[in-house]
């Protein structure tokens, strides 16, 4: 069979930036949201800045994952 | 710095200007240190190293913070025993209570010790002739996760005996029945295989990722600057000089991201963690 593609170089951060698509999307969704509660309850700030922040780490957990895993797995 | 960091500027550096050395891009060497101190007892070598020291280092300045705080408490509160309490206020109304609710009280030593523990761990990223995070070392938070991951798990099944603990972190309720043949799996794997897991990594990558980039920077400032910019001045010394000072300032801007971030990720760490212990004690 023959190679009609190929993809060579730093494989490592194009799977990053294919796992910071998803989150990226997801942590603007959060925070726009919730400045958008926060604007419409300024009295429950703090319940939720706190969720905010606490959707945004799960969120981000994934990025993280595909920064870390090319040095895990790489060369 | 790392060994190969070490090296490259004890040889004068590798500049842009010098030569054929190519941009030194930090990879994940600059997480190893040499052993400082090495033992061997009982054939089992016992190496002391940078991050090791750094770990002791925040144990005994958080300990003697607040002990200093507290030891001669006084009503009214003065001083650093008004800073220990804001912080102790910090970690008993925003994570205790809010999250676990009013049996919350019991876990705030706890969350306590790990969100002040955790934070210093990571402020060593960014303290001068430390930095170095000491969480960006994986076995530190994994170990971390796992203090936490052996709390909630037996505490669940002792508040709630197995079965109904179980039920309670794999049926999420109000499903059509069919849907638990889906459900059930992936509540187990979410809730006790891959939470331990992200729990650690979240911590451990966000301290990686920023002592990556601040390193990269660091180096991009030394690798630009023009080491020819008296001799043999031309318009590439100075677009390298340029480039140099744009690194140097991103490098400072990063350094203060970062002090963001590491009070951040503690944060979020000892949340997560009140959380969980949250999932055992108040049934849903």
């Amino acid at each position: 069979m023959s190679l009609l593609a190929e993809v060579t170089g730093s494989l490592g951060s194009i799977g990053y930036g294919l796992a910071a698509i998803g989150p990226g999307i997801g942590v603007g969704i959060i925070f726009g949201q919730g400045v958008q509660a926060i604007a419409r309850q300024p009295e429950a700030y703090g319940v939720i800045r706190q969720n905010m922040i606490l959707g945004f780490a799960l969120t981000e957990a994934l990025a993280l994952i595909g920064f870390v895993a090319p040095f895990v797995f790489g060369a | 710095m790392s060994g190969e960091l070490t090296a490259v500027a004890a040889e004068g550096g590798c500049h842009l200007s010098v030569g054929d050395c190519g941009f030194p891009a930090p990879g994940s060497e600059i997480f190893f240190f040499d052993e400082v101190a090495s033992w061997t007892i009982f054939n089992t070598e016992i190496s002391v190293t940078k991050p090791m020291i750094l770990l002791w280092i925040s144990a005994i300045v958080v300990i003697a913070v607040f002990v200093a705080a507290f030891r001669k408490a006084k009503v009214v509160p003065k001083g650093l025993q008004n800073v220990a309490e804001y912080g102790y206020l910090f970690v008993r109304d925003g994570i205790a209570r809010d999250t676990i609710g009013k049996e919350g009280d019991r876990f705030v030593p706890l969350l306590f010790a790990f969100f002040f523990f955790i934070w210093m761990n990571n402020l060593m990223g960014i303290i001068p002739f430390a930095q170095f995070p000491v969480t960006s070392k994986f076995a530190i938070p994994v170990a971390f996760a796992t203090i936490i991951y052996l709390a909630w798990v037996p505490l669940g099944i002792k508040r709630q005996g197995l079965g109904p603990f179980l039920k309670s972190m794999t049926m999420p309720p109000d499903v059509p029945k069919a849907m638990y043949v889906l459900l059930i799996p992936i509540e187990i794997l979410s809730n006790f295989i891959v939470r331990p897991f992200t729990h650690s990594v979240r911590l451990f990558a966000n301290m990686f990722a920023g002592h990556m980039l601040i390193a990269t920077f660091s180096i991009a400032a030394w690798y630009l600057f023009p080491t020819d910019l008296i001799s043999d001045p031309d318009a590439l010394s100075f677009l390298g000089l340029l480039g140099s000072a744009a690194s140097t300032v991103v490098t400072i801007a990063l350094t203060g991201f970062e002090f963001g971030i590491q009070a951040l990720q503690a944060y979020v760490f000892t949340l997560l963690a009140a959380v969980y212990l949250n999932d055992s004690v108040n049934a849903h």
